[in-house]
Formats: structure tokens, sequence, C-alpha cells
């Protein structure tokens, strides 16, 4: 126990300083203030993987480490889809997960927002579509923003969410 | 006829010394696998050729990993439709992973084996026929292909008394894209790129492996400088993974604690990285002939620093897991995978090192410039989640030795070759000790620098078996430590 103690107290707090002028550390402000701005509480995603590499996910992983803090923003991953207000989805739809995506995203209450993570997301990226690959996931369900890179990094993961909840994007009742 | 005699009538292919291939008949076909089986060796992959439709060119492989080194066996098939018996002897008696390999060849090629379990694998209908267990108080629970954390997609069906998981079975394939089919739409010089994307996590593994067959067969040796920094990719991978799951496992094991601090420190690491090489994953750091970026000394030296601190990190919070008594508890006897039944599933890579099996490419099989540098190979015979959590604790410090070797070793000269594409129909292999296990692709050149036929093959088949035994007793609540204590690919097996 006290070197487990010993080691949180080396540590410190490694979540990066307020008053630094640092182009991540300014998105994640915006991203707080806005969250609070539009829900009045934390901003609710949950994650589906429809056919990803597991590249994107790795990213979406480190969105929890200390450094990018995402709970820090008001942002969280929920369980459930009846809890979440916006859907995050990485891959290019197989035709193994068409129907559960579609699940998900019906089980969602409204209004609802969908962002597509990844260059597959996006596009179909490298594995196109055709065969056992739907392709971009607005095939398949209505998509609000999307976020290319592969994988996009962690920093552009947080400026796609922004941009999700910036006003005009979407948020029409479906 | 012993193993031996299969060897020496097999040809290298080219590149790959260590790697042969013969053409067998389909007496000789069970009769090999007999002979690895009895020679102690272990099935590493199967896969078929040919379109479902085409009748012509239609063939089944089996590749054999072994003392003498890879021998891949190759069967034509005459296609018998309507035939019960199937199109070649199954090997699921003599390997049991072969099973759900041979569904999911006939899934893509439309080749079938004699083997009676014929539900689809890869090509999913609308139901599924699960083993049902029957008795008084037995119930299923159904869990997936959406799970509720950031994990890939799959269905677990457990048969349940009270807590305790009498028997679970996998449904995978969620992830299938028709990677094995993509392949052979894209240029052979440029398809590493796909190569990288079979298995994000293990991108480095996969396009090493590519590349390698592909070279081997083009006849183009990469210079000393490029094997050095592909290896340095791949210890770089092992560790960032390696960091990830130890924090994972804490988590699971209700140690939030553990978490944040390896997150952290993989954090660290992909910082690093990315000043290094400009990527955080190596996801385009590999191409035919070498590799896309270079290392510069003083790069090479940061580089090596944060690993050591990272890795020194590493070793004091193992003493701190070693020492929470909660944790230990947790880790100690859960999803154990007796060394007896890794030998019998022919487990292999981290999940067969932790239960015994003392398999590592890296030593048995080197290819440069592993064929300079001594690795450790790391065994743990527990077969629990406390000996696959050590194993990476081992590995992490190992990786860390090789590093400091490769980072600040760095041969002189070019970092990538010229390479022309490969002549029509020519075969070869390349074999990688990727962070879960060996990574095979089998590659064969078509016309005018296309690919007619390119099969990766990852570890996670020998392993999702082995999770099913593994979990038998336990209680449901540990599955998600123990499935973590193994993570196996789902998209590195769905194809």
């Amino acid at each position: 126990m006290l070197k487990t103690l010993r080691k949180i107290g080396s540590i410190g707090l490694v979540s990066e300083p307020a008053p630094a002028p640092d182009e991540l550390l300014r998105l994640r402000r915006t991203l707080d203030a806005r969250v609070t701005e539009v829900l009045g509480r934390a901003l609710c995603i949950r994650h589906v993987d429809a056919g990803s590499c597991n590249g994107c996910e790795l990213e979406i992983v480190a969105l929890n480490n200390a450094f990018y803090n995402l709970e820090g923003c008001n942002i969280r991953f929920v369980a459930s889809p009846r809890h979440a207000d916006l859907l995050l989805v990485t891959g290019p739809v197989t035709a193994n997960m068409e129907a559960a995506l579609k699940r998900v995203y019906d089980a969602m209450p409204g209004p609802k927002l969908v962002v597509a993570l990844g260059d597959c997301g996006c596009t179909g990226g490298i594995f196109g579509e055709r065969g056992a690959s739907r392709g971009r996931v607005a095939n398949v369900i209505p998509v609000d923003v999307a976020v290319p890179g592969c994988p996009p990094n962690p920093a552009r993961i947080l400026q796609g969410l922004l941009t999700a909840i910036s006003p005009g994007v979407a948020t029409s009742e479906r | 006829m012993p193993m031996r005699r299969w060897w020496d009538r097999a040809q290298a292919l080219a590149g790959a010394p260590s790697l042969r291939g013969v053409g067998v008949c389909a007496e000789d076909w069970l009769q090999a696998a007999r002979d690895v089986a009895a020679a102690g060796g272990r099935l590493l992959s199967l896969w078929g050729s040919g379109e479902p439709r085409d009748t012509e060119s239609a063939a089944i492989y089996a590749a054999y990993l072994s003392d003498l080194g890879v021998l891949i066996l190759q069967l034509p098939i005459e296609r018998k439709t309507g035939d019960e018996s199937g199109d070649y002897p199954g090997l699921e008696e003599i390997f049991p992973a072969a099973s759900r390999l041979q569904r999911a060849a006939f899934d893509i090629s439309g080749v079938r084996s004699s083997d009676p379990d014929r539900r689809p694998w890869l090509r999913h209908g609308k139901d599924y026929d699960f083993v049902r267990v029957d008795g008084e108080g037995v119930h299923e629970i159904a869990v997936g292909p959406v799970h509720a954390g950031t994990i890939e997609p799959g269905h677990f069906r457990f048969s349940v008394v009270g807590e305790k998981v009498l028997r679970l079975e996998e449904r995978l394939g969620y992830t299938h894209k028709g990677v094995e089919q993509r392949f052979t739409e894209l240029p052979i010089l440029e398809a590493h790129r796909l190569a990288a994307r079979v298995c994000g996590d293990s991108a480095v593994a996969y396009s090493w492996a590519y590349c390698q067959a592909l070279e081997g067969i083009s006849g183009c040796v990469i210079p000393a400088r490029a094997a050095w920094l592909r290896a340095a990719f791949l210890e770089l991978e092992r560790v960032a993974n390696h960091l990830g799951d130890l924090g994972a496992l804490g988590n699971d094991a209700g140690f939030a604690f553990g978490l944040a601090q390896f997150s952290r420190l993989k954090e660290e690491l992909l910082r690093a990285v990315s000043a290094a090489l400009g990527q955080r994953y190596l996801l385009d750091a590999i191409v035919p002939g070498g590799t896309t970026v270079d290392l510069s000394p003083e790069a090479g030296r940061a580089l090596a620093n944060t690993v050591r601190k990272v890795c020194e990190e590493a070793t004091e919070l193992r003493a701190i897991y070693d020492e929470h008594s909660g944790v230990r508890d947790r880790f100690t006897g859960a999803g154990r995978l007796a060394p007896e039944l890794a030998i019998r599933l022919g487990v292999l890579g981290l999940v067969g090192r932790a239960s015994g099996q003392p398999l590592d490419a890296r030593v048995d099989l080197p290819c440069a410039p592993y064929t300079e540098l001594a690795v450790s190979k790391v065994v743990q015979s527990g077969g629990d989640v406390a000996a696959r959590v050590a194993v990476r604790f081992e590995e992490l410090a190992v990786s860390a030795r090789l590093l400091e070797r490769m980072l600040e070793g760095l041969p002189p000269g070019g970092h990538v070759e010229n390479i022309e594409a490969p002549t029509d129909g020519t075969f070869g292999a390349g074999l990688i000790e990727g962070w879960r296990g060996p990574v095979l692709i089998a590659l064969e050149a078509g016309p005018g620098g296309s690919i007619r036929r390119c099969h990766p093959h990852d570890s996670s088949w020998q392993g999702w078996p082995a999770i099913e035994h593994a979990i038998i007793g336990n209680i449901v609540a540990d599955f998600p430590l123990i499935n973590k204590s193994f993570n196996l690919a789902y998209s590195g097996v769905d194809l």
C-alpha cells in the first residue's frame, strides 16, 4: 500500500496544465464548455466497432488516459445505447455487423448524433465497398460528422466530438 | 514416415530458408499431419485457394511449425459437389484448431473438409446452431457482438449454473471484411498497406511478414539497416501493446491505479515514437524493400531513453501488482490453461508461453537481425491470468534490452532498396513473431504485378478455442479478466 501511495505521490498530476497555450488544451476547454452549454450534463458516447481493424480502438482507449482526460471534459463512454447521446462508429461496416449497428442506432433515444471515425468509417478506407464490406458508415445509418485518419489521433477525435456538438451540425429528431 | 522425410521432400521457399513447401496427394495429406503431430509439431495455419465456383485451381494448404522450420503442404482439389465426404480429409481430429480454419476456408474458397461440423464461420446466416447444455438449473447467457466497452465485436454464449460457467461457445466473424479477396484486387507492391490493416494493433508484424514473403519471391535483399529498423518497430509495438494490456488487466481486477499508470506510460511511449518516427502507430512504416522512415542518432537516443524510463517504471509497478492482495487474488488461478491442454490445442505465442510452451519465432526461426541478437524466451508454466501477466512483464524487460541495442546500434547505410514485382506463379511466405504470437503471410504472385492469393494468419486462431477451455469452472464475472489476459485478435481472424 505504501508503495502504491508513494507511486501516486511521485507521479503527481500528469493532466495537461491549464494555462499552457497548447492546441490540445484549448480544444479540451472548448469541448467542456460546449458540452455543458448544449447538454447541461456529461455527453454520453456509445462506441460500436462495426468492422474496424482495431487501430481506431487503440486511440479511443487513449482518450481516457490521464493526458487527454476525456472524463475531465465532461464526456464519458456508456455501456448501453439507451444512455447515449452520441454513437461513435469505427470500421467499414461489415455485412455481419450491419444488423447489430442498426439495432444500436435504433435503441438510442433522440435526438442522436453519429460520428464516423477513421478512414474506413468515412469512406470504407482500404477495404472499400463490396462483398463482405458495406463500406462507409453513412451507407448504413445517418452520419453527422466524419473524422478521417488511420487512425485519427486522440486530439483529432476530440476535435470531431466538438464539431458534432457545434450548432448547425445535426440533432434533428430522428 | 517420420517428419524429417516430409521436410527433405519439400523445397525451400525463395528467400526463406526455414520455410519449405511441397505438393501432396490426399493420403499424404493425412499421413503428413500425423507425422508432424508425432514429432511434436503444431498446425500453424490452414487455408484454401480458388473461387467458390471455380473448379480448376482449387487447393488446400496447411502450414506446420516444427523444430525444423515451417512446412507448407499443398493439396490440389477436385471439387466433388454434393458429396457428403467433402473435398479433402479434415485435420480436426489431429489438430483441433483446424476445425474453424476449415470452416473459414470453405466460406472463403468453397473447398469443403470432411469435418461433419459444417456450420458457417465467416459467412453469417440468420441462425447459428449453438451447442445446448441441458440439465437442472442450466441457463444461457448471450453476450455480444456489441460489448459494453471499447472492444472488437464477437458473440459469446455461456451455459451456466448459478455463476459457474459450464461451457462457453464463441461465435466470431463479425469483422469479416473480405480481406483475402481484397488482396487480389491490389498491386502486389502496394498491398503491404492492407496487410498492416488486417489487425491494426499488430501492424508492424503483419506488414513485415507480408514484405518478407514478397521480398523472398522478388529476390530483393533489404539493407541491414532496414532489418534492424523493422525489428525496432516490432519491439516498440510489443512494448506498447503489453503496457496497454497490463493496465487493462489491473483495471479488470478492480485496481484502477494500474490502468491510470500503464495508460500514462503507454502514452509517453507513443508520443516518443511519434516524435522520432512521425506516427504513433507504425501502420505505414514498413514497405517492400525496407522502411519509409529512418531514425537519426539523436531521435534514436531520445526514443531509447523513453523506452528505458517506461520499462523501469513498469518494473516498479510489477512489484505493486505482486504485493496487492486483491490483484493477486483475482489473477492467481483464474482462467487456467494447463500445459498439457496447451499442447493438445496447439496454442502458440504469448498464451502458449504462459502455459509452458517455449515457442518464439524470434529464437526458433529467426530472421535478420534476430539472428545476431540473443532474445531470451520468456516461459511460465502456471497457465493462469497471473502467468499471462508475468509473461508480459518479463517480455517488456526483454524488449527494452533489445531496443537499447537496436536504437543505438543501427548499422549504417540506406533504409530502403528497389524492388521489382515477382514473376507470375511464384509462392512465398513470411513469419514474424508479433506481440500476440507468430504471424504468417502466404503470398502467391499473379500476372503483371498482381496477387493471385494472399493468406494472413494470426495465432489467435489457436488461442480462441483455448479460452473456451480456460473459462470452464470459472465464474461469469471473471470472463472479462480472463479474456483480456488472452487479448486475442478479432479482426485478425475474421479476415
